[in-house]
């Protein structure tokens, strides 16, 4: 058994560290390491960078502009990404639609959107859940009708992360009402800047406006911003599905959050002694790590996996499940290192805006929040719930 | 056995669950006697016993409301009728004063070490996490050789104040050459301090309580793939769990509550406080899960009541803090 990198891959990881030692900014990794929001310029600055370098979208081909990545790249990329405190890529242009317009989207969607993700100039939200949609998707109600040229959508979006900066957004609608629930969706690519759209923030626990409400009244776009068939939506979800799902594990997340709950440990207090030394505080932490160390071999070994040609299931639901349990964990134990502390409670603090700074160590103002925003991790992307059920009726058959 | 409330107490909870309804602020809570409610008669009040703490804080958890009780009369009343200031204890109970305890320090945790001293009647240090200070018409001060009352606006005192988890405000507190006045030894704060970690329990009590409910009738209504969820054999499961563990929760309250004033009462509170975190924790993460995405969110009442669990585990305590203290108290 050969658990190690290859030659080839360590060469790369050297040189994804080299380059994030080179060109992250010391104010940005400094907010992420904080956990502090990071404003929309600070976002289009750090995805500019790495355009620069073509590594942007690290999961595209060559031929798009993205870095043709393998699997276990994007997986180094990610690690050293988190382990830097680097801004994450946001995953809505790049990881979500890029790959289903150059799958199923026409020659001119190509050529007009894809480079508008790479370079900034569009942010892409994503318009699937609705209020009677969650884990059920299917049984989304927002409408598409054909008039003339145009479809005519009418409807609501919720849980649109980001939408407040985005100026595109992309959606599934119905465009068949009366066909089976999975039959008459399609898949819409829509202008936010259109006549007929309301955004509306929804504040979360942590006091931070992350994910909005759409609206749709009326708005009018011209239908060759359908992707693909009209009805066949479907498919094109679950495709993007698939991509979602990618770094489901949170490993790079995982390790430098751990990273950061030892620092925190090392400088609080308890009986006189860092707190890291607490019998019962260490054995808490040792338990994370370990279960962290298994988790993360986990993931190697599913990407070897899929290196070597197969295809992952159901794993990755197990992957999602463990890895979001093992980061929900980290957070948890970090606001409790932060002992009182962790009563303070910025609420306003968005986007550093924030003169009314609580006491503590640095970390303490943003591990409540954290650990509020992070419960977010078992919820979306389909819940640990969908997980657990296709994880029993994929690999037990139940 | 008697695990119940007298007549005075049940009515008292209901009319304080009717008025914190209709958006009762602190006057209206002097006016139902609230604040006496949480004195024994000794000290002024009408109550004061562990089930008048229970009935009162409970009835506030469920409502997440924002008070001064626990700071200001359950703590700061509680420490000053022991130190024999009647008068100002009563203002207090009937919401005339309003205390602001201030016992932690920065860079301590839990562990009551405190370095604020005094020289001759003037005070020096600086103090963590004081609830209510902004607010306060005093402050009791703990130093290395006892408490002290510091009046509000005294000379050399700084205020910096910013929110809470809960909803409520405190400050980090300076103290430079502050005029003060002893009142009596730390050992004054032992009885209130408990009576203090029952109401943070008996609040999260309620809080949890509420949260259940919601969350039940969340599962009632809220349909996916064609049928309410509750009808997911994997979520009644859950809900199972989460019953049981409130009802443990329940009765540990019931014990500190039935222990407040015997000899066995610091092994209650950190059996008790030790076991709310926990479960108070356990039940804030799984009601806003069970409820997906509408749990996250800031409008929907579940919010303050999870934050409100989690300050709970962060106050006078958090749960391993005080298993580490039940142990030493069992090893004893």
């Amino acid at each position: 058994m050969d658990m190690s990198f290859s030659p080839d891959d360590q060469t790369f990881r050297a040189e994804v560290r080299q380059f994030l030692q080179d060109r992250l900014p010391e104010r940005l990794s400094e907010k992420v390491r904080l956990q502090q929001e990071l404003t929309k310029a600070e976002i289009e600055e750090w995805h500019a960078v790495l355009n620069e370098k073509g590594w942007l979208a690290g999961n595209w081909p060559r031929e798009f502009g993205g870095a043709g990545w393998t699997a276990i790249q994007r997986h180094i990329f990610d690690e050293e990404s988190a382990l830097a405190s680097a801004p994450r890529v946001l995953p809505f242009g790049i990881a979500m639609l890029g790959p289903v317009l150059q799958k199923f989207g026409s020659k001119e969607q190509q050529d007009r959107f894809l480079p508008r993700i790479l370079n900034g100039q569009d942010w892409w939200c994503q318009g699937y859940s609705e209020p009677g949609a969650g884990s059920d998707l299917a049984s989304v109600k927002t409408t598409a009708v054909r008039d003339g040229d145009d479809y005519v959508v009418n409807g609501q979006k919720t849980w649109t992360t980001l939408g407040q900066h985005a100026n595109w957004i992309f959606c599934l609608v119905r465009t068949d009402p009366t066909a089976k629930a999975q039959e008459g969706i399609s898949f819409l690519l829509i202008d936010m800047t259109s006549p007929g759209i309301t955004v509306r923030p929804i504040v979360l626990l942590d006091g931070t406006p992350e994910v909005n409400e759409v609206f749709f009244d009326d708005v009018r776009v011209p239908a060759e911003n359908l992707v693909g068939e009209e009805n066949k939506g479907w498919t094109y979800a679950k495709y993007l599905l698939t991509h979602e799902r990618t770094n489901i594990a949170g490993v790079g997340f995982a390790t430098a959050g751990l990273a950061a709950l030892k620092r925190i440990a090392r400088a609080q207090q308890a009986h006189g002694k860092p707190l890291i030394e607490n019998p019962l505080f260490a054995a808490r932490l040792a338990e994370i790590e370990i279960d962290l160390m298994a988790m993360a071999t986990t993931n190697l070994r599913m990407l070897a996996q899929a290196a070597a040609g197969q295809v992952p299931g159901a794993e990755s639901s197990m992957l999602k499940l463990k890895g979001t349990q093992i980061r929900q964990a980290i957070n948890d134990l970090t606001r409790r290192a932060v002992g009182p502390w962790a009563l303070a409670f910025p609420s306003e603090a968005v986007e550093g805006a924030n003169d009314d700074l609580p006491p503590g160590p640095p970390e303490a103002a943003a591990a409540t929040r954290a650990y509020l925003n992070n419960r977010k991790l078992s919820i979306y992307g389909g819940s640990n719930e969908i997980q657990r059920g296709i994880i029993a009726k994929s690999l037990l058959g139940l | 056995m008697d695990f119940g409330f007298t007549d005075e107490q049940t009515m008292l909870g209901e009319s304080l669950a009717r008025t914190l309804e209709r958006g009762g602020d602190a006057a209206a809570l002097s006016e139902l006697g609230a604040g006496l409610a949480l004195m024994t008669e000794e000290a002024g009040g009408f109550g004061g016993t562990g089930r008048d703490i229970l009935m009162v804080f409970r009835t506030l958890g469920r409502a997440a409301a924002v008070t001064q009780l626990l700071d200001s009369v359950v703590l700061g009343a509680g420490i000053l009728s022991a130190a024999g200031e009647a008068d100002l204890a009563e203002a207090a109970a009937s919401g005339e004063a309003r205390i602001a305890v201030a016992l932690d320090e920065p860079g301590q945790r839990y562990d009551g070490k405190v370095s604020t001293r005094a020289e001759g009647e003037r005070l020096t240090g600086e103090k963590s996490l004081v609830p209510g200070a902004e607010d306060a018409t005093h402050l009791i001060v703990k130093t290395t050789d006892g408490l002290w009352l510091v009046e509000a606006g005294a000379e050399g005192l700084g205020l910096r104040g910013y929110a809470l988890m809960d909803g409520g405000r405190a400050a980090e507190v300076t103290l430079r050459d502050t005029p003060a006045r002893r009142i009596g030894d730390a050992a004054l704060l032992d009885r209130p301090l408990a009576a203090a970690i029952l109401a943070v329990c008996a609040d999260a009590l309620g809080a949890m309580e509420k949260a259940v409910e919601l969350t039940t009738d969340y599962l009632k209504t809220r349909k996916q793939f064609g049928r309410p969820i509750g009808s997911f054999q994997a979520l009644q499961h859950r809900m199972a769990d989460l019953l049981t563990e409130v009802e443990q929760a329940r009765s540990a309250v019931w014990n500190l509550a039935g222990n407040l004033d015997t000899a066995d009462r610091d092994r209650h509170v950190a059996a008790t406080k030790s076991l709310l975190g926990r479960v108070a924790l356990y039940v804030a993460e799984e009601t806003i899960q069970l409820h997906g995405g509408i749990g996250m969110t800031e409008e929907y009442e579940l919010a303050p009541l999870a934050r409100r669990l989690l300050a709970a585990d962060a106050r006078f305590g958090d749960s391993d803090h005080h298993l580490e203290r039940f142990i030493a108290a069992s090893a004893a």
